[in-house]
């Protein structure tokens, strides 16, 4: 099953590029240019995205940087302990949605420490593969179109972010204690 | 809310930093910071160009037409406020089927374009629609089939059984999904008995 999903995860790309093309060229599609008239929408939405990009990621530095991040995550502990959820892996779970590179860092840091196959380790490893980070899609979606008001999107977001972390916890119990 | 979270964590920061006696943290965060935001948009032209330029061919192809077909109940039932056979479908459904492949990168640009078909539909533009939260929902928590990058870490790591996660991991991501799906339904619910209310 896993081996039938790497094969599929490294073939998509290639795949695509070969099957669209192809058969859009049957199609009597003007493949390059067609291709060239969708890039150009590119580089406009990646450079409307900054000003709110700048902005989340000014907060959450200053977040992380300050130490404010770490006394947040110990003062949640005793509450998160309370669901099973392992001291250690805390800060890594606090940092998920509001930041990709620096959760995977913890991540990273929590599998070399504690061994790749140890508890943490799997934890650690099921909770960065089943969410995603909340602030940064949340961010560059809708500031892509300039939506400032996200209502009730944000909630939703970290409502799914605890219910995974909460759902890995079970699951490493479960199958790997 | 998100007002309140970005004014609170700046001025947490702040504080913590200044009782710690470490204020100069705070510049270098900011400046260092913002330069990354820049750098990271930077590094998503070259992919969103290619993507978005691909998906213009699948489209006039009519090949993301089929594909919106074979989806169509899933995704009308999720998003009852959107034609059919609505250019944004497309756009949702390519980047659904990216994210539960593990493909990163190549769900963002189909992301942003779909929130670029949302907005067209949207009335309040400075506002999220409805299907805008819907589409958020399903895509911060989107079921994950292979989580590629953190399998790459454990083999790096020296693990026995690097995949070992995978199950655990769809677990986790399936639940979280079934949670967004239910809790945007309720909020959505919520905000137009408010609404109609006033």
């Amino acid at each position: 099953m896993v081996e039938i999903l790497e094969t599929v995860s490294r073939w998509a790309i290639p795949a695509l590029l070969l099957t669209i093309p192809v058969y859009a060229c049957f199609r009597g599609v003007p493949v390059y240019e067609t291709f060239v008239e969708g890039a150009e929408e590119g580089f406009q939405t990646a450079v409307r995205i900054i000003p709110y990009l700048v902005g989340m990621f000014v907060a959450i530095g200053i977040f992380r940087a300050s130490g404010a991040m770490a006394l947040v995550s110990g003062m949640m502990q005793p509450l998160m302990s309370g669901l099973g959820v392992p001291a250690e892996v805390l800060p890594m779970a606090v940092m998920r949605p509001l930041s990709g590179s620096a959760a995977l860092g913890l991540a990273t840091e929590l599998i070399n420490h504690y061994g790749p196959d140890s508890f943490i380790g799997r934890l650690a490893s099921t909770m960065q593969g089943s969410t995603d980070t909340t602030f940064f899609i949340l961010t560059i979606y809708f500031g892509s179109v300039g939506v400032r008001q996200v209502r009730y999107a944000l909630t939703v977001g970290l409502l799914a972010d605890v219910t995974s972390l909460i759902a890995s916890v079970y699951i490493c119990n479960q199958l790997f204690r | 809310m998100l007002n309140a979270i970005w004014l609170g964590m700046i001025l947490l920061g702040i504080a913590v930093a200044a009782m710690n006696g470490r204020i100069e943290v705070v510049t270098e965060a900011t400046l260092s910071s913002a330069r990354q935001a820049v750098e990271v948009c930077f590094e998503l032209v070259g992919i969103m160009a290619f993507w978005l330029g691909l998906l213009k061919i699948a489209e006039k192809a009519g090949l993301v037409q089929f594909l919106a077909k074979l989806v169509r109940p899933f995704m009308v039932w999720l998003f009852p406020s959107i034609p059919a056979d609505h250019p944004a479908m497309g756009a949702m459904i390519m980047n659904i089927t990216a994210n539960i492949l593990g493909l990163g990168n190549a769900a963002t640009p189909f992301g942003l374009k779909a929130m670029q078909e949302l907005q067209v539909l949207n009335r309040h533009s400075e506002e999220a629609s409805d299907a805008m939260c819907t589409f958020l929902a399903l895509n911060t928590s989107c079921l994950t089939l292979l989580p590629a990058t953190i399998i790459g870490v454990r083999a790096a790591a020296g693990s026995i059984a690097p995949t070992q996660i995978v199950g655990t991991t769809i677990f986790a991501t399936a639940c979280s999904m079934m949670v967004a799906i239910i809790a945007d339904y309720i909020f959505r619910q919520l905000h137009r008995f408010i609404r109609s209310g006033r």
